[in-house]
C-alpha cells in the first residue's frame, strides 16, 4: 500500500539512471495552479501509467516535457542529464516522442510525407521520402506496425493512424514515447494490438509513458503507475503492488464504489409500451426491427450492445426527433397514452412537455452548445418555462440563479455558471446535462451513453443520482456501450443487435459471457461459454472488471 | 476532380477552335490579347495560392494589386524607369501583406476583415495620395517609353513566322509579350516544383491543412505563414504593376475592376493547383477578349448585348463560386489563426 507522496515505490533498478526524472515541476495558468511540485521517476525500459481524472493535469505535465510549455520551476532530466526543454525540437532531440491524444497528421498527406515533415534531409523531397520509405520497412517488420507508406492519411482507421503517430516518433528516433489516451478512440481489439505494439517496444529498451483514465488499461500493461490529483502528484507505485480500487481511491481522494449499490427494484405501472418499432431510414435501411419492451415506474431497463446496433435510433425516436427521411411503424404508448412517430405531434419539445427527461449520447453535439454559458446550458429546452420569464422575455436573473443552485447539488466544478460549456471537462460537462435533465423530475429518463468520457468520480456521482431518480418512482431506459455499466445499473436488461431485441435477462442471473454472445447476434443460449467468450467490439473500459 | 479539369480544357480549346474556324485574324488577335489579359489574373491567382494554401485565407488581393498598380506606376512616372516601377509595385504589395499577416498571424485577427480592410484601404490611399501628387483626379500622368514595360520578340519568332501552326502559334501568340507575361507563365510551373517537391512546399501544404502538425515537429507555424504571405505580396507586386506598366500605361482609379476577386474565383476554380490556375485564369482572359473584341455579338438570329458580353466575366465568377464545379475543399486549416492547444 502506497501512502500518498511516496516514490520509491516502481523503481526496479535504481542504480541506472532514469529515462525521465523530473524534480519539482510547477505550471500555472493564470490562477490555476495546473501542475504542482511534480516529482516522478520513469526507469528506463519500462511502460509507466499516469492516471488521474480529467483535469488532474496529466497533459499539462507531459505538454512541459515535450516542450509545449516551459514549466514554472522545476527540473527535467533526461538519461541523467539535467535539460531545458524550450520548444518541441529541443525535446525530439533529446529522444522524446509523443503521440496526442488528437493525432498531429495533415490529413490529405501520405503515410511517407507525415512521417518525414520537421525532419527532412534537404531542400528536395525526393531523397527524404526514399530513405524513409526503407526505415518505415525495417520499423515495420521489427515492431508490427504496418502501414501503407504512400496511403492517404484520410483512408486510414484510427487505429492505422495512431500506428503512423508512434512510426513518426520511432523515425525521430525517441527513445521515450509519451502516449496521451491512446486507446479513447480505439475499438477494443485495435487497443489490444496496440499494447502488443507497446510491449515489443518495452521489449527493445524503449521507455513508454502511458497517459490515461482506465484502470483497466493500467493494470493489464504497465509496470509503474503515478497517480495525479487536482495537479499533484499523489502516488507512484510498481503496478502489480496495487490494484483497481486503490487506484481509484489515490484518484479521487476518498473511496470510491466501483459498484452501485442499490436497492432492490419495487416496480410499478408501466410508464413506456413500445410495440413491434420499425424504423427505415433515408437510405433503405432498417435500423430497428419490430422492437418491443415495457418499461414500469421505478426500474431501470438497460440496453446492452455495440454501439451501431440501433441504440442511437431507438433514443431518437423516443426523444422526439428521428433521422431525416426516415420512416417509424409500430407503437409507443407512454403512460397509456399513444404516442406520434412522426409528423406534428413528433416534437422533441411536445415529449419533454410530457414527461420525457433525455441525457442524449453525445453531450458535445445533442446535449449542450459548447459556446454557450452553462447557466444557458442548464435552461435549454425549459428556458420558455414561466418561472424563466418575464412577460415575453427571459428572466435571465431567475435562471442564473437556478443553474447556479443545480450547479451546486450536482457538484459542478468550478462552480461559475458564466463559463462556456466548453471550459468544462468532460465529467463536470456531463453534470451539466444530467442537472438539467433529472432536476425537471421526468417520469421517463432516457439516457445514453452516461459516462462515456467521464472520469471516475463523476461516473460515480452520476450513477447514484441515476439510482435516486429510480428509487422516486420513475422510469429509466439506459443504454450504454459498457457492460459493467449495464450490468451494475439495470433492474432488467435487453440486449439490442442490428436493430433487434435479441433477449431480455435479469442481470443477477447473467454473465458477460452470455450477454457478450448475444450482443454479437448468437441467441442460442444452450452453449453459455464463460465471461472469456466476449466477442470483438464488445467493450469493457472505464470500470474494472468484475464490477458486475 | 477530373472531370472538370478535362471540361476546361476542352471549354478553352472548343472556344479557341471555333473562333479559329470562324475568323482566324481575329483570333489570333484574340487570343493574344486573353494572353496579355490573363496575366494579372495568373499573377494574382497564384499568389492566393500560397497564401491560402499556408491557411491564411486573402480576400485582399484586389487591395494589394491596387496598390502596387499605384506606387508602380507613380515610380516609373518619377524616374522613367519601368524596372523601378515593378520594385516599388512589390513593394507597395509586400508592406500591405506584412498587415495582413500581422493582423491575421501575429494578432490572430480575423483573416476576412483584414483582407476587406485592406481593400478599402488601397482604394483610398490609391486616389488620395495620387490626386495629392499628381493632381489628375487620382490618375497618374500616362507613361511612355522606358517608363513602360516593352514587348519583347521571343528568338526566331520572325523566322518561324511562316511555318504552318507551330511556327504561327510560336511567333504570333506567344511571342511579343512583355517580360511580366513570361514571369506569369514560367510562376505556374516553377509553383507546382516547390509546392510539391521540396521541403518548403511540403511545410507550407502542411500548415495550411493542419497547422498543429508542423508545430508539434517544430517547426514554427508563424514564421511559415509570414513567408507564404509575403510570397503573395510578391505575386500581387509584379501582377499590380504589369495592370499599370504592361497592360496599360498609367494608374487609373479602381483599375484592377474585380481583377482580384476573379482570381479568388479562379483559385476555388483550380482548386487551389498551379496548373489548373492557369487553365482557370486563362478562361477568364479569354472571356473578357472577347468581349473587347466583340461588344456586339451577332449570333444571326439574335445580337447579344455589349452589356452581357462585358459581364461574361463575372458571371463565370458567380457560376464557380456557386460550386458549379463541384467540390472544392479549401485547406482545412483556411481562416483559422492558429492557437497552440493541449
Amino acid at each position: 500500500m502506497a501512502a500518498p507522496g511516496d516514490m520509491t515505490g516502481g523503481r526496479p533498478d535504481a542504480a541506472a539512471p532514469a529515462a525521465i526524472e523530473l524534480r519539482g515541476i510547477s505550471k500555472a495558468f493564470g490562477p490555476v495552479q495546473a501542475n504542482r511540485d511534480i516529482s516522478l521517476i520513469v526507469p528506463k525500459g519500462t511502460i509507466h501509467g499516469i492516471i488521474g481524472e480529467n483535469g488532474a493535469g496529466k497533459s499539462t505535465l507531459m505538454s512541459i516535457l515535450y516542450g509545449f510549455y516551459k514549466p514554472d520551476e522545476g527540473e527535467i532530466l533526461v538519461n541523467g542529464q539535467p535539460i531545458t526543454i524550450t520548444d518541441s525540437q529541443t525535446a525530439i532531440r533529446a529522444g522524446i516522442g509523443m503521440v496526442f491524444q488528437h493525432f498531429k497528421l495533415v490529413q490529405n498527406f501520405t503515410v511517407l510525407e507525415n512521417i518525414i515533415l520537421g525532419v527532412e534531409d534537404g531542400a528536395l523531397l525526393r531523397p527524404s521520402l526514399s530513405k524513409a520509405r526503407g526505415v518505415l520497412k525495417r520499423l515495420a517488420a521489427e515492431y508490427q506496425l504496418n502501414v501503407d507508406p504512400d496511403e492517404v492519411i484520410e483512408n486510414l482507421s484510427v487505429g492505422h493512424q495512431q500506428r503512423v503517430e508512434i512510426l513518426k516518433a520511432l523515425y525521430r528516433q525517441a527513445d521515450i514515447l509519451i502516449l496521451d489516451e491512446p486507446t479513447g478512440v480505439l475499438t477494443p481489439a485495435e487497443a489490444d494490438h496496440l499494447f502488443r505494439i507497446l510491449e515489443g517496444l518495452r521489449d527493445e529498451g524503449k521507455t513508454i509513458i502511458l497517459i490515461t483514465h482506465k484502470l483497466r488499461e493500467i493494470m493489464e500493461i504497465t509496470d509503474n503507475v503515478s497517480v495525479m490529483r487536482r495537479g499533484e502528484m499523489v502516488a507512484s507505485v510498481r503496478t502489480a503492488e496495487t490494484s483497481p480500487e486503490e487506484l481509484a481511491e489515490l484518484m479521487v481522494g476518498r473511496k470510491v464504489l466501483l459498484n452501485v449499490s442499490k436497492a432492490p427494484a419495487r416496480p410499478a405501472a408501466p410508464v413506456l409500451e413500445v410495440r413491434d418499432l420499425t424504423m427505415v431510414d433515408a437510405d433503405g435501411v432498417e435500423r430497428l426491427r419490430r422492437v418491443s419492451f415495457d418499461i414500469r415506474a421505478g426500474e431501470i431497463l438497460g440496453i446492452a450492445g455495440v454501439s451501431g446496433n440501433g441504440q442511437t435510433q431507438l433514443l431518437e425516436i423516443l426523444g422526439g426527433y428521428p433521422e431525416k427521411g426516415a420512416r417509424v411503424s409500430g407503437e409507443v404508448r407512454m403512460n397509456g397514452a399513444a404516442m406520434p412517430l412522426s409528423g406534428r405531434g413528433c416534437d422533441a419539445r411536445q415529449r419533454r412537455r410530457e414527461g420525457i427527461g433525455h441525457i442524449p449520447e453525445d453531450r458535445q453535439v445533442e446535449g449542450l452548445i459548447m459556446d454557450f454559458a452553462a447557466w444557458e446550458n442548464v435552461a435549454f429546452g425549459w428556458h420558455d418555462a414561466p418561472e424563466f420569464s418575464k412577460g415575453a422575455l427571459m428572466d435571465n436573473d431567475a435562471i442564473r440563479r437556478d443553474a447556479q443552485a443545480k450547479m451546486e447539488r450536482f457538484d459542478v466544478r468550478p462552480r461559475d455558471c458564466h463559463l462556456a460549456a466548453r471550459n468544462f471537462s468532460g465529467g463536470n460537462q456531463q453534470k451539466i446535462v444530467v442537472a438539467r435533465e433529472i432536476e425537471r423530475n421526468p417520469d421517463l429518463l432516457l439516457i445514453g451513453q452516461p459516462t462515456r468520457g467521464v472520469d471516475i468520480g463523476a461516473i460515480e456521482f452520476i450513477h447514484k443520482r441515476i439510482v435516486e431518480l429510480r428509487d422516486a418512482g420513475k422510469a429509466i431506459l439506459l443504454v450504454s456501450v459498457e457492460l459493467d455499466e449495464i450490468l451494475s445499473l439495470s433492474d432488467r436488461v435487453a440486449v439490442m443487435f442490428d436493430g433487434r431485441i435479441m433477449g431480455e435477462r435479469l442481470p443477477g442471473q447473467t454473465t458477460t459471457g452470455e450477454l457478450g454472445l448475444l450482443m454479437a447476434g448468437i441467441t442460442d443460449t444452450e452453449n453459455t461459454p464463460d465471461s472469456a467468450g466476449i466477442p470483438p467490439g464488445v467493450t469493457q473500459d472505464a470500470l474494472p472488471e468484475g464490477s458486475a | 476532380m477530373k472531370l472538370t479539369d478535362s471540361l476546361t480544357a476542352i471549354l478553352i480549346l472548343a472556344i479557341c477552335l471555333i473562333w479559329l474556324i470562324a475568323d482566324q485574324g481575329a483570333a489570333m488577335q484574340g487570343i493574344n490579347s486573353a494572353i496579355r489579359l490573363m496575366t494579372p489574373l495568373l499573377l494574382a491567382c497564384l499568389a492566393g495560392l500560397y497564401s491560402e494554401r499556408a491557411g491564411v485565407f486573402d480576400i485582399g488581393l484586389e487591395g494589394k494589386m491596387l496598390m502596387a498598380a499605384f506606387t508602380a506606376a507613380s515610380v516609373a512616372f518619377v524616374t522613367g524607369s519601368a524596372w523601378l516601377g515593378l520594385v516599388a509595385g512589390i513593394g507597395g504589395a509586400m508592406a500591405m501583406s506584412l498587415v495582413h499577416g500581422v493582423a491575421s498571424i501575429t494578432f490572430r485577427g480575423n483573416q476576412l476583415i483584414s483582407g476587406v480592410a485592406l481593400n478599402f484601404l488601397a482604394a483610398g490611399l490609391t486616389v488620395l495620395i495620387g490626386q495629392n501628387a499628381f493632381a489628375l483626379g487620382g490618375r497618374t500622368p500616362p507613361l511612355a517609353g522606358d517608363a513602360r514595360f516593352q514587348p519583347i520578340t521571343l528568338p526566331f519568332a520572325p523566322e518561324l513566322r511562316d511555318v504552318p501552326v507551330l511556327g504561327q502559334l510560336y511567333s504570333q501568340l506567344l511571342s511579343g509579350h512583355t517580360i511580366l507575361v513570361y514571369v506569369a507563365l514560367l510562376a505556374v510551373p516553377l509553383t507546382w516544383w516547390v509546392l510539391f517537391r521540396t521541403r518548403f512546399g511540403l511545410r507550407l501544404r502542411a500548415v495550411g491543412e493542419n497547422p498543429a502538425s508542423v508545430d508539434t515537429a517544430g517547426i514554427s507555424v508563424t514564421r511559415l505563414r509570414f513567408t507564404a504571405v509575403m510570397i503573395c505580396g510578391l505575386l500581387t507586386g509584379i501582377a499590380g504593376a504589369y495592370l499599370a506598366t504592361g497592360l496599360s500605361a498609367g494608374f487609373v482609379k479602381d483599375m484592377t475592376a474585380g481583377r482580384g476577386f476573379i482570381a479568388l474565383a479562379a483559385l476555388i476554380f483550380a482548386k487551389w493547383r498551379p496548373w489548373q490556375a492557369l487553365f482557370a485564369t486563362f478562361l477568364f482572359g479569354l472571356l473578357e477578349a472577347i468581349a473587347n473584341l466583340y461588344p456586339n455579338l451577332d449570333l444571326g438570329l439574335f445580337t447579344v448585348p455589349s452589356q452581357f458580353m462585358n459581364a461574361l466575366p463575372y458571371i463565370l465568377t458567380v457560376i464557380i463560386l456557386a460550386g458549379f464545379v463541384g467540390r472544392a475543399i479549401p485547406p482545412r486549416a483556411g481562416g483559422e489563426p492558429y492557437v497552440k492547444e493541449r
